[in-house]
């Protein structure tokens, strides 16, 4: 366990392969014989294999690392875990990757902070779809050294054409991968052989042991060959006579004296002081956490990246990513999503998805929507221009996370591909005669009254009668209405979830334009989704959009039934029908709440007259 | 603590330190009101060296908080607000005012309830009152099975219940800070060092630590196959059990009638790394409390011990 003895410092790797790979057992197996269990562990799994092992007498390895209950239980490992050993050479964070089909996020989440893969194959089964999946998540997330485990060669009686036959077809496979090193080694992490000593059961194998392997390859990426990167994490300004930027250098180096530009400003400065842990230092790579003094007082906040003048990221607002989907609600076209890239938070949407990519075989498939451990081929498009690389070129410049904005999930990964410049050659008009102009000359302000409810709920009978008793009061307004929309500018549209992000997303953009020329705007859609609410509410301007939630119970709406749908709905004849086979999200923060079963459509109609009323007279 | 001579870092150990800069750094531009769970013990003390780099020249911009159990080493407590004092740190130290009341301890309770009214729940107790939204801490995913899979930042539903199968995915380093109103997070900076990697930098950096884990002759007693350090008077001897003087250090630090010593001549920074590699014996041996059942920790995490 000596630290200072190491020739090669620090390698992260994952395992990752099928249900019953026997990757614990593997694991197990390095740190036994990397002699990294203490007594009283071994004492206690020799006590539980007689629990819950599944290998008789013998001390079952695979519960050194099956640390959850309910995965012994279950005899699966079902989250990522981190194992440490260290032998005389080098020390090693294992990444115990679960080879459980609904959770390959997990193992992207491995993959991304690792540069080797051992990737399993049980000898009896050769490749399976999981092994190919995992191949390509592995590629995809950037790793480039791969060992192939062909585990269990004990029970195909060590027999080198089987071996022979799995390393062929997966070089095969694997060929278009990008992998720099992949080395096939015949293991059984049960018995040892092959795992930290050469196995006299396989004559026929003359390469290293798999320990040995790990102990001596080489994967020293050439971080600090690249372009320097700094996204800045936080401002240390602790007092007048100190402002610095901290944050770690992602690529690169740095030196006192050097130029640096804020990539998203382009305002330049120089390097005058760098801190790092030990103090005062004259350089800093890739890797070491610091912070940076400037000589002018430019204006960098978290988020912003440092980057050489000769040398910038590229600035964009639309992108083309590969994004591996880890959300059990799928990624639709059109919704906002939060996205962090670097230390940046903003809102990104995929506004094309060109692509499904199909992981056994790596076609192409076109495809609307991307489900759980699925991965595409998008355009996306962020709410603010963003610092970024080609992931390719810079794994932590040049990828990115996507969350769910209503339950905070990390919904998805992207890796970027490259910036599209469309966006810097369109710019927005300006006009001299603009929205507060319009409005001043209508007399009134402008703002969306947006009706969400279900179908019947009376979002419509509502929006008329306001809109007739504004009308009367001199009001320059407008309605909105889904059905009519649909015969129209949407009628290329459907009922999938999709389509309904992607209606709500023009009537949005309506919207905004008649708010724009000064209208009062009654839009009363379905609206089912709080996402695509919020989505609107946020293209608008500040108190512009007043979300008023005819509240009526589906009961009442079905005892209506104006139009005939629920019957129409019950009996099957119409596919997802919001309230029957397609869900309603209510509004969490609704500008007014109408309560659509009891009083008067009149009554219902005042409420939002005085809502718009505290409006006008607000300023 | 004999003085050591200063030494140069390892690049393994100078990536761990950036790694834990990085997430503590992360952890005050992210979140409202964090709090540093300061257990006094030598990963506590890791993560609150850290702490100070992070953000020198500045102050550490967020308070310490010690949960006090009433059955703490003395030593324990006079290092704490040695130290407190010495950084200049805000330092708030609480304990369940109902346990207290009603007596709780080991000795009279055993070391599940004990742990569980003055441990997990003075916790929360002291979370509700300072209301905070980032608590951090010295966990490390080598120490225990259950905690080889924390994330760095651990999400906390309201009553701050951990879900395993609630967890997020940490992928590159861009951790997804977002919690809602009564959600909050766990932050583990040091997830990825091992026990040796921190006596390696605390011998490296010349962080002070407890004397207790050093050998020294202490006050011992034989209980049940551990070595006691009868810290106070509380403690009755049974018919049989007396006291004995013996050269002993501490491997964890935590309640004195709950916490194992083994016997030691390691008096120096060096000898105690000497002895940790020639150990064959794990970090949580001498913990009386995890031993309780199979899978006590994950149960304990679940129900919201730290």
């Amino acid at each position: 366990m000596d630290g200072t003895t190491l020739s090669r410092g620090l390698l992260r790797l994952l395992t990752c392969g099928s249900v019953d790979d026997g990757k614990s057992t593997l694991i197990g197996r390095l740190l036994y014989d990397s002699q990294m269990i203490m007594e009283d562990t071994l004492a206690a799994i020799t006590r539980d294999s007689r629990k819950h092992g599944t290998v008789g007498e013998d001390v079952d390895l695979a519960l050194l690392v099956d640390g959850l209950e309910a995965e012994r239980q279950q005899g699966i490992t079902i989250d990522v875990a981190y194992r440490f050993f260290t032998t005389p050479k080098r020390s090693f964070i294992v990444a115990d990757c679960p080879g459980h089909e609904q959770y390959t996020r997990n193992m992207a989440t491995g993959a991304s902070n690792c540069e080797l893969a051992i990737i399993l194959v049980d000898a009896r089964k050769g490749l399976l779809t999981q092994t190919r999946r995992h191949s390509y998540i592995c590629s995809l997330l950037g790793i480039r050294h791969v060992v192939l485990a062909v585990n269990k060669i004990d029970l195909v009686n060590f027999d080198q054409q089987v071996f022979d036959r799995i390393v062929g077809e997966y070089a095969t496979f694997a060929a278009g991968l990008g992998f720099h090193t992949m080395v096939p080694i015949p293991v059984s992490g049960r018995f040892g052989d092959n795992v930290s000593a050469r196995s006299g059961n396989t004559p026929w194998y003359r390469g290293e042991t798999l320990l040995e392997h790990l102990e001596s390859v080489s994967v020293e990426e050439e971080l600090t060959q690249i372009p320097f990167r700094f996204p800045v994490q936080w401002v240390n300004r602790p007092n007048q006579d100190f402002r610095g930027f901290s944050g770690t250098v992602a690529s690169g180096a740095v030196a006192l004296g050097e130029k640096l530009v804020v990539a998203a400003s382009g305002v330049t400065s120089q390097v005058t002081r760098i801190l790092g842990p030990a103090g005062e230092q004259e350089r800093a790579t890739a890797g070491d956490a610091i912070t940076i003094c400037l000589a002018d007082e430019v204006d960098v906040a978290r988020g912003d990246v440092l980057a050489p003048m000769a040398d910038r990221p590229a600035v964009a607002d639309q992108f083309a990513a590969h994004v591996l989907w880890m959300d059990e609600e799928p990624l639709l076209p059109g919704r906002q999503y939060m996205m962090r890239i670097g230390n940046l938070w903003t809102t990104a949407s995929v506004t094309t998805l060109k692509h499904r990519v199909d992981v056994t075989t790596l076609d192409h498939q076109s495809a609307t929507r991307l489900s759980l451990n699925e991965i595409g081929l998008c355009n996306l498009s962020t709410a603010q221009r963003v610092p970024m690389d080609p992931y390719a070129q810079n794994r932590l410049t040049g990828a990115f996370i996507l969350v769910d904005r209503f339950t905070n999930r990390t919904a998805g990964c992207g890796m970027i591909n490259f910036a599209l410049h469309r966006a810097t050659n369109v710019h927005h008009e300006h006009f001299l005669v603009d929205k507060a102009a319009r409005a001043a000359a209508l007399g009134q302000k402008p703002m969306v009254l947006w009706f969400t409810g279900l179908s019947g709920s009376g979002k419509s009978t509502v929006a008329k009668l306001v809109e007739q008793a504004l009308h009367r009061a001199g009001r320059h307004t407008y309605s909105l209405d889904g059905d009519n929309l649909r015969h129209g500018l949407n009628r290329d549209l459907g009922f999938t979830d999709q389509d309904r992000v992607e209606n709500i997303r023009r009537v949005g953009e309506v919207a905004k334009l008649m708010v724009d020329a000064g209208l009062i705007v009654l839009a009363s859609f379905i609206s089912p989704f709080r996402a695509e609410r919020q989505m609107v509410r946020e293209m608008l301007g500040e108190g512009e959009f007043l979300e008023v939630f005819v509240d009526t119970p589906i009961e009442v709406c079905m005892e209506r039934d104006v139009k005939g749908l629920y019957a129409k709905a019950k009996r099957g004849e119409i596919a997802n029908f919001t309230g029957v086979t397609s869900p309603y999200e209510p509004p969490e923060a609704a500008d007014v709440v109408l309560d659509g079963s009891g009083p008067s459509a009149e009554a219902l109609a005042q409420q939002v007259l005085e809502l718009i009323e505290r409006r006008m007279s607000s300023t | 603590m004999q003085p050591d001579q200063p030494r140069s870092l390892s690049p393994h150990l100078r990536r761990l330190e950036a790694e834990g800069i990085a997430i503590l750094r992360e952890t005050a531009a992210s979140f409202r009101n964090p709090v540093l769970l300061y257990s006094i013990g030598k990963d506590s003390s890791v993560v609150l060296h850290l702490a100070m780099k992070a953000f020198a020249p500045g102050r550490i911009p967020f308070p310490l908080l010690h949960i006090a159990t009433g059955w703490d080493f003395r030593a324990m407590l006079e290092f704490r607000d040695r130290r407190a004092a010495e950084l200049n740190a805000k330092l708030i130290v609480h304990t369940n005012p109902d346990g207290l009341a009603r007596g709780i301890g080991p000795i009279t309770h055993g070391s599940q309830v004990h742990m569980d009214v003055m441990g997990t729940q003075a916790l929360r107790q002291a979370l509700d009152m300072g209301g905070y939204d980032a608590a951090i801490g010295g966990a490390r995913r080598d120490e225990e099975k259950a905690r080889a899979k924390e994330r760095v930042f651990s999400h906390r539903a309201p009553g701050y219940v951990w879900e395993p199968r609630g967890q997020r995915p940490e992928l590159w380093g861009l951790y997804n800070t977002r919690i809602a109103a009564g959600e909050s997070m766990r932050v583990f900076p040091i997830s990825n060092w091992t026990e040796f990697d921190v006596w390696d930098y605390i011998a490296a950096e010349q962080i002070p630590v407890v004397p207790l884990y050093f050998a020294a002759k202490r006050p011992m007693l034989r209980r049940s196959g551990a070595l006691i350090m009868r810290d106070d008077e509380r403690m009755p001897l049974e018919p049989g059990e007396q006291v004995e003087e013996m050269w002993v250090r501490f491997r964890t630090m935590g309640d004195w009638p709950l916490t194992g010593a083994h016997e030691s001549r390691a008096e120096t920074m060096e000898q105690v790394l000497d002895e940790l590699r020639l150990s064959r014996v794990s970090e949580r041996h001498g913990r009386l409390i995890d031993n309780d059942q199979e899978a006590s920790m994950e149960r304990k995490k679940r129900e919201g011990y730290f």
